[in-house]
């Protein structure tokens, strides 16, 4: 267990390293897209470009740039190009609202997820297995944008049952946190709750021809009993599984969420970074949810063995 | 008794299969449509997909009316009142065709799916062959190389690659990309969604090398191509063309996300996407400009999503690996048991 986790931890800092590595070529092979005159700001002289290349050391090798971005990021004094906000503090700031989205919508997705899945997988074939199958691939293939643009103009603007933008911490008021945040849960959920169900309902079906099923029901356990004691428990490792990977994902769904919905976090900076082409806070956004995936990743591998003793750690690298 | 091939059969139970029948047509239905721009553009509608018709008028039932009023708002749908004119009305301040740019749309966000899935697919399978059949080093680099990948959510590395590639084109060798191509949004969709294509494909691959009938090929002097090619894609083809049907549906919906920030699909180009982000900032004024490309997107990788489970279940009845559809993840394979 102990050389296992080593190994990941080692493994870990080579893929984020790399995934920075990768970040940073991206954006130096950009062509026009000069990082002194964003700091410089429009029509500005060429004295004043070229003394901010200097004093930012942007006509040093792209391997030494590339070492003082990464270590400015780790201590804390990486600056935007485009605002000259500090990186790091801006990400620390929008931690509440992006994770409020995320953790609020994943315990959506499981619940639903779950109970749409055990649903479809009990009533296999009836009505209801029917229904929940055609809102399961709908909502696997609606596109989440879309979905949140609607949700905001008809909900929102027309009808008036939901309130706009502004996030209210969780302290200052936990039902007005809530409210506020009702429709980015439904909309970022929405995909995963069509997945998991789908999932959990083949998992389940699976699961019900195997020798244990039959054991319990030769026992005399009741039906009920049998689906969520037996059937459902096992078929549940997957699905945790699947959490962990998705939910270290979870970043890129709040990219689009948090736009369209004004929510001022992660996500959003991560978009117009991006539409700034500003590099810092690029790098370390990439980085930051890298490091959810990477941690996710290896968190789920510990969980699968402990899930499911069949699993042995030592050779799960390869 | 008559002996039929696996294909036979499959195919016999995808056509007693209803669902397949109803979303297959519905997707005929939408290819149909989409060719038929030209027709439309060049008959009815009488314009093309980015002519601007900001100060015109348009007869309506002997009325005549402005393309776009003067406070911006763009004509909403005259269905046949203009003769097929502005059949869904205009799309804003530009005030053009909206129907004509819904039929076009769609050709490029058909495109760029099925273009890119099969990018996927085959770099997957390439990929996937040669981990799985070496293992080893080659196994170890490819696997280290897709953890990368894996390790950026899709959509910041979707949208980085995009934002770099659209602003400065693609310069590799010979090959030279305009901003603006079609290929940029097509590359890094197809790219992007390799590793989790390639991860099962790898799984089955390894798992299919251990059999008999690679042994028997190699025994007879097979070298490692032929195994590849001759024994082994033969029966990875079930699960490649589940998964090109499952990556065309993902790969429509990450064009219209990337499309929809800016960083997809670019103008002169059209695509359900692009329109989605035009209309978006009408939304509370002509909300249709909105939810029509939506709709159309909705229905379209609905219906391949359908399509592909049906495939799945023709192609694999006893299927033990479920290969569900989702942003193109799969199960993961559980760590080697």
């Amino acid at each position: 267990m102990g050389r296992f986790i080593v190994r990941r931890l080692a493994g870990m800092v080579a893929v984020l390293f790399a995934v920075s590595v990768l970040v940073f070529t991206i954006f130096n092979v950009i062509p026009n897209n000069d990082p002194a005159r964003q700091l410089a700001g429009r029509s500005a002289k060429p004295q004043l470009i070229a003394s901010i290349t200097e004093e930012w050391g942007f006509d040093e090798s792209l391997p030494k740039q590339y070492l003082t971005m990464m270590g400015n990021i780790f201590t804390g004094k990486v600056i935007s190009y485009e605002t000259r906000e500090n990186v790091d503090e801006r990400i620390v700031e929008g931690i509440p609202e992006t994770f409020s989205l995320c953790i609020g919508a994943a315990v959506l997705w499981m619940f639903f997820g779950v109970l749409f899945g055990y649903l479809s997988a009990v009533r296999a074939g009836g009505l209801l297995d029917r229904v929940l199958t055609v809102v399961a691939v709908t909502g696997i293939s609606i596109p989440v944008f879309w979905l949140a643009a609607i949700l905001l103009n008809y909900l929102t603007y027309k009808l008036e049952l939901f309130p706009s933008g502004d996030y209210v911490p969780f302290t200052e008021n936990p039902i007005d946190w809530a409210y506020h945040l009702v429709l980015p849960w439904v909309t970022l959920a929405v995909v995963y709750v069509g997945f998991y169900s789908r999932v959990l309902r083949s998992n389940m079906l699976d699961a019900i021809d195997e020798d244990y099923v039959r054991a319990a029901r030769a026992k005399g356990l009741s039906e009920r009993r049998v689906m969520t004691r037996h059937v459902l428990r096992n078929s549940l490792v997957p699905i945790v599984t699947l959490f962990g990977l998705d939910f270290g994902a979870l970043l890129g769904g709040a990219i689009v969420v948090e736009g369209i919905f004004s929510l001022n976090g992660i996500g959003q900076y991560a978009y117009e970074s991006l539409i700034n082409l500003d590099l810092p806070p690029i790098m370390a956004i990439t980085l930051f949810g890298a490091f959810f995936i990477v941690l996710f990743n290896t968190l789920v591998d510990i969980a699968y063995a402990y899930l499911d003793p069949r699993v042995k750690l030592g050779e799960s690298a390869q | 008794m008559k002996g039929r091939s696996p294909w036979y059969l499959a195919y016999r139970r995808l056509r007693r299969n209803r669902a397949a029948w109803a979303f297959g047509g519905l997707l005929v239905a939408i290819v149909l449509f989409v060719l038929a721009a030209p027709l439309w553009s060049h008959g009815p509608a009488d314009t093309g997909p980015n002519a601007t018709h900001t100060t015109e008028k348009v007869g309506v039932d002997g009325e005549t009316r402005e393309v776009v009023n003067r406070e911006g708002k763009p004509i909403g749908p005259l269905w046949l009142g203009a003769g097929g004119k502005f059949f869904l009305g205009a799309d804003g301040r530009l005030g053009r065709d909206e129907m004509v740019r819904l039929m076009y749309g769609g050709r490029t966000s058909l495109l760029v799916g099925v273009v890119a899935a099969l990018i996927t697919v085959l770099l997957a399978t390439v990929l996937g062959l040669l981990s799985g059949y070496y293992r080893g080093w080659i196994d170890a680099v490819i696997a280290r190389a897709l953890d990368v990948v894996w390790a950026i959510p899709v959509t910041l590395l979707g949208a980085a690659l995009g934002l770099a590639l659209a602003v400065g084109g693609l310069r590799i060798g010979p090959l030279a990309l305009s901003g603006d191509s079609l290929w940029i949004p097509i590359l890094i969709i197809g790219i992007v969604y390799t590793p989790y294509v390639t991860r099962p494909i790898r799984g089955e691959v390894l798992a299919l090398r251990e059999q008999e009938f690679v042994e028997a090929a190699v025994s007879q002097g097979a070298g490692p191509l032929r195994v590849m090619l001759g024994e082994l894609l033969p029966n990875l083809l079930s699960t490649i063309i589940v998964f090109f049907a499952i990556s065309i549906a993902n790969s429509m919906l990450l064009e219209s996300l990337l499309s929809f920030l800016g960083v997809g699909v670019q103008p002169p180009n059209t695509s359900w996407g692009t329109m989605i982000a035009e209309g978006f900032e009408l939304i509370t004024s002509s909300p249709q400009l909105t939810v029509i490309p939506g709709v159309m997107l909705l229905l379209t990788v609905l219906s391949v999503n359908v399509f592909a489970d049906c495939l799945r279940d023709a192609l694999d009845p006893h299927a033990k690996l479920r290969l569900e559809a989702h942003a193109g993840r799969t199960e993961p394979e559980g760590t080697a048991v």
